[in-house]
């Protein structure tokens, strides 16, 4: 089956080309998550002792915020040229060509928050013990939420305001995540064992994988449909 | 196949926006090698007839069958059959022309580099394969999405207002390159305001299918969703 992979492949090339076009999209969120986490010290003092208590805190919920900002044009572009409808009626799984485009939605925001993240916990005194955390949390956890948002997404497409109602519908699925994600990167910053809450988080992961493309593309034959 | 193979058959179709039907008891038999004019003027439910034939949209009353199967029974051979081009060309801007057409040519299982450089060629687009699509006009946006009938395999074109911002020789071309694919056996439905000057149109007017409020009874049973 030729045919079967490479719809999924063209989707995930012609979109990665497209991240790349609009840089000033991509970096948005990164932009907005670098300058959140660094007004923090600013705004509360430099004392190491606070802001080692607070950073795994900090860094998940500016993570999760700059996750939210970029949900709103993961469907966006493609519903306003048509290239959805072609999608939607491609002899090809639009789960598979869905889950593509969140594929590409993560590697150009999730992965780079992840990436940047140890650099803030610098800034943040965050200890080096609880860098590792840090990453495999973050790794895990906007994968899931690149995920989960693009059902919101999915959902809003076809609404002109849309970005309120994302947040509203993908927030209370996010908060499982935060809790986790923060709690592991807190544990390994006290020098203890974070093994369960990574578990949680990779759990989260595969439900989401396994589930969030099909809602995702239901959402989307329902919005286009309206 | 012989010519008077019917491709595409409209069963007591009724389709209803906003508790408002746009038509009803619609009845009609597509065959292969004709090129179909839908007429109607607007807001009379054109564009939405076409998108229910490309299968974009499932809301609506009656059955529709395909090379007498029923849709719902053989859309994976239906969307394989089919193209759709709606009155979003659904380019991307930011792609060069032949960017947009190698994500098309993927749908069919990927077509060489050639063969779409050749596609541009037939609409005057020769020279611009690597320009960005932002940088092209309106009718050359347009005449970038039409490529894509130049290596399409469906046998079913269902064109929605594809005359749209093409000028007089883009249009004459259109029409040259519609009457080759129904003298192939294809089918072309096209919805537009122009005449089209092609022998032996055929012309669906949606006015001939009103609703009669008095005899017409919602078929409840009939739903598609």
């Amino acid at each position: 089956m030729a045919n079967s992979s490479s719809l999924f492949w063209a989707t995930f090339k012609r979109d990665l080309i497209l991240a790349f076009r609009h840089k000033g999209d991509m970096v948005n969120p990164l932009v907005f998550f670098l300058i959140a986490i660094t007004m923090i010290p600013l705004a509360l003092g430099p004392e190491k002792a606070v802001l080692m208590r607070i950073a795994p805190g900090i860094i998940w919920v500016m993570a999760l915020l700059a996750t939210l900002l970029s949900l709103d044009s993961l469907f966006r572009s493609d519903f306003d040229d048509g290239s959805l409808e072609q999608l939607l009626i491609a002899p090809y799984p639009l789960t598979l060509s869905v889950l593509a485009k969140i594929v590409v939605h993560w590697l150009a925001t999730g992965l780079p928050l992840t990436l940047m993240a140890p650099l803030l916990g610098v800034m943040l005194s965050l200890p080096a013990s609880a860098f590792v955390a840090l990453c495999y949390s973050l790794l895990l956890g906007t994968a899931a939420m690149s995920l989960i948002g693009a059902v919101g997404a999915a959902l809003t497409v076809s609404l002109r305001k849309g970005g309120m109602l994302i947040s509203l519908i993908v927030m209370p699925l996010y908060i499982p995540i935060l809790i986790f994600g923060a709690s592991a990167v807190q544990a390994a910053a006290l020098g203890e064992a974070y093994n369960m809450q990574l578990a949680v988080l990779g759990a989260g992961l595969a439900i989401a994988l396994l589930l969030a493309p099909l809602a995702a593309a239901g959402a989307l034959r329902v919005s286009v449909n309206a | 196949m012989t010519a008077a193979s019917v491709l595409l058959e409209l069963r007591n179709v009724a389709c209803e926006r906003d508790e408002r039907f746009l038509f009803a008891q619609l009845n009609a038999s597509f065959y292969a090698g004709q090129v179909v004019q839908i007429l109607g003027p607007n807001g009379s439910g054109k564009t939405t007839l076409l998108r229910i034939l490309a299968g974009i949209s499932k809301d609506f009353y009656g059955d529709i069958f395909w090379q007498s199967q029923p849709l719902n029974n053989v859309a994976w051979d239906y969307a394989n059959d089919s193209l759709y081009l709606g009155h979003l060309p659904g380019i991307k801007k930011s792609l060069t022309p032949i960017e947009n057409l190698r994500w098309y040519a993927s749908v069919q299982g990927g077509v060489a580099d050639e063969t779409l450089v050749n596609a541009l060629g037939q609409v005057q687009l020769a020279g611009y394969e690597n320009t960005p699509c932002y940088r092209l006009s309106a009718g050359q946006l347009r005449r970038v999405a039409l490529a894509r009938l130049a290596f399409s395999r469906a046998k079913v074109w269902i064109l929605d207002e594809p005359f749209t911002a093409l000028d007089k020789s883009g249009v004459s071309e259109l029409e040259a390159h519609l009457m080759a694919h129904s003298a192939n056996g294809g089918l072309v439905l096209v919805t537009s305001h122009q005449d089209i000057n092609v022998p032996d149109l055929q012309v669906l007017n949606l006015l001939d299918f009103p609703v009669d409020a008095q005899s017409f009874n919602r078929p409840e049973d009939a739903v598609y969703g």
